[in-house]
């Protein structure tokens, strides 16, 4: 108990710093993986091309290799940012992959009839698409989006080996003070357990909210 | 290639001649890129004779290939060892004693709520392990754990009439589990199994942190040395293609599983779970 | 299929790259082994008093323990496997002093925190390799030296104007080893710099040559080391801001390895093979040999 009381701020930083990488980085994972799976079910060839080679790639690279790649790697091009960004970017792009396959499993799960009814009614392609089938898809991507989110937050425990500031990274600290190891890590399991159950939550209430009964 | 979906009829001429155009344009576009791309590369000296020439000596290969030998062996533990223990939770949350099941619950749920690099930080630094099975331990414990529910969903996906004979036939409990649900499951779950063991290798590479001398981190010791000219981009050139071409095997052979099976008599009572579920994101996978 | 013939592809130009390779491994920036100074080799010196060097005569060879991630200290070519640098010249001295060709030395590389350990259990004869003395690890092991003085110090990029010393590091990002004591003090003593911490050493240097970090901080010999890699990108600025004896770690209660590996300290530095040993090692980084501090021979306890 002591560990948490004496190092409460220490603590609450590198709370902070997991939150900050998980909000950031699931905005950019879900704006990207939007643009990929739109990509991806274009009628245009050299879109799918781009978005498939996309998702192949990301999906099959570890993200360790994919943080050692961006932190150490754009500098290179003269791209100097700070740490916390180029993490935001790492973990971003590699969860962009997971959303857009989720997003294009949950467009395909509304069936061709529905387009067909749709644009029977005259309705025109923005109306189909905003009217008829992306609200049919969010209802069902709820879940697989929700725990592609929650592996984020527990992906962002890799950031602390590239000095980023996040709570994995507490223990270093803690540990040069002479505090009992064991306990900084209970502490720190008990974040990120709060981080992943305060997603989780979120995604239950929407999805009692929006979700469809199958 | 889009007609199954709802969003575009069957396009007439003028959309196809649209839709060339379209194209013509995103080509451009994306050809730029990786034009801009290259140029980079080039502009900032990254094909220079100093920063490729050390992977042409043995030495280096040798390093190399020591570093993937590394990165395979943690795999094969981490897979036997996750496939074991995954046996042995599903076992605990399908037993019929409360307690048993609610241990297995309970540690099933909590490895798969907890970091992957958390549990391998926490075996390293505070059990004072040596890296490899600090390393091993870590991607057990998870891998696991996800594996377990996987074994479960599997064995409970298996269609009631098939239990319900088994019972009837007179056979108990274990003679049901062993010779009719869990057979019919593996193989059902089978794709979906492989895809977990993709997160396990990819995840192999996080040894890198705990100074494992695995494949990135003989890549790390290549691109950190002033000498060669610190030749990080080729680094990152050689080693990812190695490891997206590992994934991507593994990933292929699920895929083929998965074909195969959906033909197979052996597996009409259970649907065959699809090979790429959101699980082949480490960490991913149904929450509570 | 597609992917299974890449696949299979790839695999196949790695093969075909492992199996036509050239011997040996790339030529490094070190030391060059024909401009390191030959020792004499001592003959017929005897040492009965000493457990340390009886076994080794017994055995033929000194097993030393050294660090290997230390450029112009002691540095291992990842490839060859071979071990240069200043530290391993003084072990190489000090091998012929005792009477055993410094060819035949069997090197052992030893983490900081196993040093006491090592020396205690006999793994190792002795041990040169950044090692600070100070009074609690005297209270384990035995020190002979110090052979060289080293202190903190900033490693900056050669262009840069703004930093001659830690008082300039407010608001610049400064990278050294995770844990570390140069980390801490300038934590401590420096409050407006921004700390970036790493595991090793090279990364900081890279993040340094690719902008990320303003500069990098630990002993001023670590830091040439690299400097005198890439002169062209590097530099040490200031002067040292703290004082790190480095001495030769022995078994503690071996006094007599002690006292006649600071004689040899002694006969090393007059007659010139310290000298040349530091300029063709560390002194490649343009900082001429300082005097060699000296030896202290602290009574037996």
């Amino acid at each position: 108990m002591n560990v948490l009381l004496d190092n409460l701020s220490l603590y609450a930083e590198g709370l902070l710093g997991t939150i900050e990488l998980t909000v950031y980085g699931s905005l950019l994972a879900l704006v990207l993986g939007f643009v990929m799976a739109s990509f991806r079910v274009a009628p245009v060839g050299s879109l799918r091309v781009f978005g498939t080679v996309w998702v192949t790639v990301l999906r099959n690279t570890p993200l360790t290799l994919l943080f050692f790649a961006v932190m150490l790697g754009l500098p290179r091009f003269g791209i100097v940012l700070p740490f916390e960004l180029f993490a935001v970017l790492a973990l971003g792009c590699y969860t962009s992959a997971f959303i857009c396959e989720a997003l294009r499993a949950g467009i395909n799960t509304v069936p061709t009839g529905q387009g067909e009814a749709a644009r029977s009614l005259g309705m025109t392609f923005v109306q189909t698409l905003g009217g008829v089938v992306l609200p049919q898809a969010f209802r069902s991507v709820i879940p697989p989006v929700g725990s592609t989110l929650i592996a984020l937050a527990k992906n962002s425990a890799i950031a602390g080996a590239f000095s980023v500031t996040e709570l994995l990274g507490t223990y270093k600290t803690l540990n040069e003070l002479g505090y009992s190891i064991i306990w900084s890590f209970v502490w720190i399991a008990v974040g990120y357990l709060i981080v992943t159950l305060t997603i989780s939550a979120i995604f239950n209430l929407l999805e009692k909210r929006w979700g469809v009964a199958r | 290639m889009t007609t199954g979906t709802a969003l575009y009829d069957i396009p007439g001429p003028l959309a196809r001649r649209r839709h060339r155009l379209y194209g013509v344009l995103a080509t451009v576009v994306i050809l730029g890129i990786v034009a801009w791309a290259l140029y980079l590369l080039f502009d900032t000296g990254q094909f220079t004779a100093a920063k490729w020439s050390p992977f042409a000596y043995e030495g280096i290969q040798e390093m190399l290939l020591r570093g993937l030998g590394n990165t395979l062996k943690a795999f094969a533990y981490a897979a036997v060892l996750s496939l074991a223990l995954g046996g042995v939770l599903a076992c605990g949350r399908l037993s019929v004693h409360r307690p048993l099941r609610w241990a297995a619950t309970v540690v099933v749920e909590f490895f798969r709520a907890m970091p992957v690099l958390v549990m391998i930080f926490f075996v390293f630094v505070a059990l004072k392990v040596q890296p490899l099975p600090a390393l091993v331990t870590g991607l057990t414990l998870y891998n696991g754990s996800v594996l377990a529910e996987v074994f479960r969903t599997g064995v409970n996906s298996v269609e009631r009439g098939q239990r319900e004979a088994a019972y009837s036939l007179g056979m108990h409990k274990t003679q049901v589990m062993t010779y009719v649900l869990v057979p019919q499951a593996l193989r059902a779950m089978l794709p979906t199994i492989i895809s977990q063991l993709v997160v396990a290798l990819k995840d192999t590479s996080l040894g890198f942190l705990i100074t494992y001398e695995e494949f990135l981190h003989a890549g790390k010791l290549i691109a950190g040395n002033l000498d060669y000219d610190l030749p990080f981009i080729p680094v990152v050139m050689i080693i990812s293609p190695v490891y997206i071409g590992m994934c991507m095997l593994l990933s292929w052979f699920a895929n083929w599983v998965a074909k195969r099976q959906r033909r197979s008599p052996k597996t009409e009572a259970v649907e065959v779970a699809p090979p790429e579920p959101g699980t082949l994101m480490p960490g991913a996978g149904t929450h509570p | 299929m597609r992917r299974l013939a890449a696949a299979l592809a790839l695999i196949a130009v790695a093969l075909l790259a492992a199996a036509c390779g050239k011997e040996g491994s790339p030529p490094v920036k070190g030391p060059k082994p024909e401009q390191l100074p030959a020792y004499q080799v001592a003959t017929g010196f005897q040492l009965p008093d000493s457990p340390t060097w009886s076994a080794a005569r017994r055995r033929g060879h000194l097993v030393v323990g050294v660090k290997e991630d230390q450029p112009y200290l002691g540095e291992k070519d990842p490839a060859t496997g071979t071990y240069s640098g200043f530290d391993i010249e003084i072990a190489k001295m000090m091998s012929a002093s005792l009477g055993f060709d410094p060819k035949t030395i069997e090197f052992r590389t030893i983490a900081s925190a196993n040093r006491e350990t090592a020396l205690q259990n006999g793994q190792i004869d002795y041990y040169v390799g950044t090692y600070t003395i100070n009074d609690l690890r005297k209270k384990q092991v035995g020190f002979a030296g110090p052979y060289y003085i080293a202190g903190q110090s900033l490693l900056v990029r050669a262009d840069e104007k703004d930093i001659d010393g830690p008082e300039d590091l407010a608001g610049k990002r400064v990278c050294s080893a995770a844990g570390s004591t140069p980390l801490q003090r300038i934590q401590r003593d420096y409050p407006k710099a921004i700390p970036v911490a790493y595991d090793t050493y090279s990364i900081c240097v890279d993040n340094l040559i690719s902008l990320q970090v303003d500069a990098v901080t630990t002993d001023d010999t670590i830091l040439m080391g690299y400097a005198a890699k890439a002169p062209d990108e590097l530099k040490v600025v200031g002067r040292p801001f703290s004082k790190e004896p480095y001495g030769i770690g022995v078994p503690r209660g071996d006094t007599a390895l002690r006292l006649a590996l600071d004689d040899a300290l002694t006969a090393h530095e007059k007659n010139g093979d310290w000298k040349k040993a530091y300029d063709a090692t560390l002194g490649l980084s343009g900082v001429p040999a300082p005097q060699p501090p000296p030896v202290d021979r602290y009574p037996a306890s």
